[in-house]
């Protein structure tokens, strides 16, 4: 009872409505600010000098003493100006497997005039990486979070925050953007061979050639290495193109569920099958994969390799 | 501060040292040497700590030196509580935290020290000159407290000291609000220590030779005073102190006890004036002779001196009023007289020899009086700031031997001769006459013009003021002490008439620091209870001031806010944007200007249609743009690179 008190308590007070789509602007509303435990020893410390002016009727120590009080109250201001209107959008993460840290990418536009700096962003309230934010620029922060288990990973409510200028005042704002990351299954220990490869026809003719042989254009598809990509096609106004290279041999290698020993758990079956993708890709074969109701068809290259991870990672 | 744990850099610690230094240097002059040494070795070793990286030195040693040095200070002060040993042991703790301070924490810890550092300056000196350099300090302090607090890259300290200073000021419409509305309450709330208020020079409750002479030395101020009407005449300057009427045969002292009340017959209407009074640590007020009535918090005693209820240990501000010509004490005490006889047994034997053969010679007081004064002015006696040291019977070797004395062996002198031939006699100490500074309009009274004369008691007269020195030096009281005293005698510079210019600045200056004294440091309760009735807030309780301050504040924070957070709105376009149309600007400049209603797509295929050769950068700029305004693509590193292509493109 008193936990869902709390909770609507909090929901209400932080404005706290869930994974929101799109930029979110920090407007007033959403900075909250409160001071720090250097804060109220500074207020401490006021207090005492307060009393000493009074006692030894220091007509300079009220002078003093009024001055840094006024200028606590500045500070607050200052602090809620370092991170109020920010601009915050959720940039792409690259996927990871299993075990690794997800790098998280939030960009915080500035476009007002004044520079920010230590802004922290935090998604646990234990690890804090801080960027400065210059008048009028976008910078991104990153954060990583453990990736436990392979699936979708969504960061949750991350907190950006600053203590700046003067380190009196915490002023912080929720994050909760719609932002996932990828998380592969973590790769077995390499020991499982390949599976054998059936020789596909006409695979002699593409025999010798290095890896670095060019061997045609594509459509461009999410995910291609940005080197491969044809920029001198795409100045020509053709789209964008992704250029083809031929590995040494393309035999058909089905990377398969079933050529798994039975006794493996779910979880081990896809961890080793994503070792077999990783394997095949280094060997550069060309290969595909086959999970019970999911086929990834036969191709080769970094975008088959990161569409066969995917299916991996998200099979259920 | 990124996080109160992380570890404080060198510079940091820079920073830190020069704060501390800062604030910490005024109280060198009063702090014994080996305080002075020991902060300087602690303040070193810590400097040599942080910039070889080496750990610091050991909690237990830490705690030996303070023990040690807390003895130290024991010894050198007799007291650890008092405000001197207080600033003292301060400074020592100082240089100790300094030597753990680790951690951002410690370092925010020692800022608050420097702060609180900044007010214990305060104790010792409140002049003009003291407060600029407290603001620096404080500029310093807290630029330091903004540099403790960046993340990533450092800007310059001058950065960091613009932004202090910026903070500071925007914070000074507060403090001024604070300042004059915050409930005041009369000090102190608690029993100062012994020493709070030591070290301030004025007349003290006895009178040996050689005793203002001294005083004449300090230029120092002893008051101020503001006339309602017009000034009096400077001889009838003499502004009433301490009255003596014991004598050891050398000095006089003040009684412990006094007689009844006086009675004045006034003669002739009262001027009325109000006296600044600068802190002596001693009991009396001064006003001009006679006073015709009491300030508060103060009594008059039987000798019209009068007296404050607590001594005088900060700036006291008074309205007065005085009768210049007077009759005073016509029917005094009996007791009082015999008291005004007095004079020691066996001492001084050859003035009491002359005062007899006067008295037998001058039947009549009067002829008597004129026949001593008489001897000062015909005798060839100097007035002078140095006068001869005098052994046993003092009177005597002035009288007949020196002949050279300042205005208390003079007026010592004449008392013991009134007494010796049976006139009621006793020394009035003070100050007579006053430095006029035109541009404040007031009287500045010196300790260099302290002085001493005589009154004696006559039957239906009552007490009648005589300064014996006007006999020697009449310039003395017609135009003041600079005038009666020859150019080589030790007197402060801003008592001499030469240096026309010199005295002219040092004038204005007295009148910014009265200034200064009356409104900021002398802004007690009273003056806050002045100001609110002028505004038209009369009986202003502490609820009624704070409900102001309040309402004040709230608005100077609104205000402050608005202005603020205005320039937070997002005045600039997209980067994007902005990159394009530099682009843009640059194709123009070559006469290939964007028609109004062009698009992207379609003017980069107008470009490219007549200037081939520049097709591939164009189309280039053109898809990242598209792609980034309108597009899904949101990365920095496309905005980068869109911005270093218009960059590089030239037509």
């Amino acid at each position: 009872m008193y936990a869902v008190l709390k909770n609507q308590l909090f929901s209400w007070l932080f404005q706290l409505r869930g994974p929101e789509t799109g930029a979110i602007v920090l407007v007033q509303r959403r900075v909250f600010i409160l001071p720090t435990r250097q804060g109220l020893i500074f207020a401490a410390a006021l207090l005492v000098m307060l009393t000493g002016s009074i006692n030894y009727t220091l007509g300079l120590g009220f002078v003093l003493t009024f001055l840094l009080g006024a200028l606590g109250v500045n500070a607050m201001i200052h602090t809620f100006r370092n991170l109020a209107n920010l601009r915050v959008t959720g940039g792409r993460a690259r996927p990871v497997f299993a075990g690794e840290s997800a790098h998280f990418t939030v960009h915080l536009e500035n476009g007002g005039n004044t520079d920010r700096y230590a802004i922290g962003l935090t998604p646990d309230r234990k690890t804090e990486s801080f960027v400065d934010v210059p008048a009028r620029t976008v910078t991104p922060a990153t954060v990583g979070i453990k990736a436990a288990r392979r699936g979708i990973l969504r960061p949750g409510r991350m907190t950006l925050f600053t203590r700046f200028p003067l380190g009196l005042y915490y002023a912080w704002a929720y994050l909760e953007l719609d932002m996932h990351c990828l998380v592969y299954p973590h790769p077995a220990n390499p020991g499982l061979p390949l599976p054998p490869a059936a020789a596909t026809t006409g695979a002699g003719a593409e025999h010798g050639r290095g890896q670095e042989d060019f061997s045609g254009l594509r459509q461009y598809h999410v995910g291609d290495s940005p080197r491969h990509i044809a920029w001198k096609a795409a100045a020509r106004d053709q789209g964008l193109l992704t250029k083809q290279f031929t590995g040494r041999a393309e035999s058909e290698l089905w990377l398969d569920w079933t050529l798994l020993p039975q006794a493996m758990g779910v979880e081990e079956r896809l961890s080793h099958l994503a070792r077999w993708v990783l394997d095949a890709h280094v060997a550069g074969l060309s290969y595909g994969l086959r999970l019970p109701g999911v086929t990834v068809d036969m191709a080769m290259g970094e975008a088959q390799r990161d569409r066969c991870l995917e299916a991996l990672a998200l099979y259920d | 501060m990124t996080d109160p744990k992380q570890h404080i850099a060198w510079h940091h610690l820079l920073y830190l040292l020069l704060s501390i230094t800062m604030v910490a240097a005024p109280h060198a002059e009063r702090l014994p040497w080996w305080i002075i040494g020991l902060v300087t070795a602690l303040f070193a070793w810590r400097a040599y700590l942080g910039y070889a990286r080496l750990e610091l030195p050991n909690r237990w040693l830490l705690f030996l030196i303070a023990m040690g040095a807390s003895i130290g200070v024991f010894l050198s002060y007799r007291s650890i509580f008092g405000r001197d040993a207080g600033v003292a042991l301060l400074v020592i703790m100082l240089g100790l935290k300094l030597l753990e301070t680790r951690t951002l924490r410690d370092a925010m810890l020692l800022i608050f020290l420097g702060y609180f550092l900044v007010i214990t300056n305060f104790l010792h000196s409140q002049t003009i000159p003291t407060a600029l350099f407290m603001v620096a300090c404080t500029v310093v302090i807290t630029a330091t407290m903004v540099r403790l607090n960046y993340a990533r890259a450092e800007p310059p300290f001058r950065v960091q000291l613009r932004a202090a200073g910026v903070m500071l000021a925007q914070a000074v419409p507060l403090m001024v609000a604070l300042f004059l509305l915050f409930p005041r309450v009369p000090g102190p709330l608690w029993g100062l220590p012994q020493d709070a208020f030591s070290g301030v020079s004025g007349l003290s409750d006895t009178m040996s030779p050689g005793s203002l002479s001294r005083l004449t030395l300090s230029d120092a101020v002893a008051f101020r005073v503001t006339f309602e009407g017009e000034i009096p005449r400077r001889r009838y300057l003499y502004w009433r102190g301490p009255i003596m009427w014991d004598f050891d045969g050398r000095t006089w002292s003040v009684p412990r006890f006094f007689y009844n009340t006086p009675k004045v017959e006034a003669s002739g209407e009262a001027v009325s004036y109000e006296i600044t009074l600068e802190p002596h640590n001693k009991r009396w007020l001064f006003a001009l002779d006679v006073p015709a009535m009491v300030p508060p918090h103060a009594f008059i005693s039987g000798d019209f001196q009068i007296l404050s209820s607590d001594p005088v240990n900060q700036r006291r501000r008074y309205e007065m009023r005085s009768y210049v010509n007077a009759t005073y004490g016509v029917s005094e005490n009996r007791f009082a007289l015999r008291r005004a006889l007095n004079l020691p047994a066996g001492l001084n034997p050859r003035t009491l020899e002359l005062a007899q053969s006067l008295r037998e010679k001058h039947g009549d007081d009067r002829a008597l009086i004129e026949a001593v004064l008489q001897i000062f002015r015909s005798q060839n006696f100097a007035y002078t700031l140095e006068p001869p040291l005098l052994g046993e019977n003092p009177v005597d070797e002035f009288l007949f031997k020196t002949r050279t004395g300042f205005c208390e062996h003079f007026a010592s002198a004449f008392a013991v001769l009134m007494r010796g031939a049976g006139i009621p006699a006793r020394i009035v100490t003070g100050y007579q006459g006053g430095d006029l500074n035109q541009f404040g309009g007031y009287l500045i009274i010196r300790q260099a013009e302290a002085h001493a004369w005589v009154e004696v008691w006559m039957r239906g007269r009552g007490w009648i003021r005589i300064d014996p020195t006007s006999m020697v030096s009449p310039l003395r009281v017609e135009s003041g002490i600079s005038a009666a005293v020859s150019r080589s005698e030790p007197l402060p510079m801003m008592m001499r008439d030469d240096f026309e210019m010199l005295r002219k600045l040092r004038l204005s200056w007295d009148y910014m620091a009265n200034t200064w004294n009356q409104w900021v440091l002398g802004y007690t309760p009273e003056r806050q209870r002045w100001l609110l009735s002028n505004v038209g807030i009369d009986n202003a309780t502490w609820q009624k001031l704070a409900a102001i301050l309040f309402g004040l504040a709230g608005v100077i924070v609104a205000v402050f806010t608005v202005l603020v957070l205005r320039q937070l709105k997002s005045q600039v376009r997209d980067p994007a944007k902005a990159a394009y149309l530099r682009f843009c600007d640059k194709l123009r400049r070559k006469g290939l200007p964007r028609a109004p209603a062009e698009g992207p797509v379609d003017y980069a295929r107008r470009v490219e249609g007549s200037r081939p050769d520049l097709s591939p950068a164009v189309a280039a700029i053109t898809r990242l743009y598209v792609a980034l305004r309108y597009g899904t693509e949101n990365s920095v590193a496309a905005l980068r690179d869109l911005q270093a292509r218009v960059k590089q493109f030239s037509a």
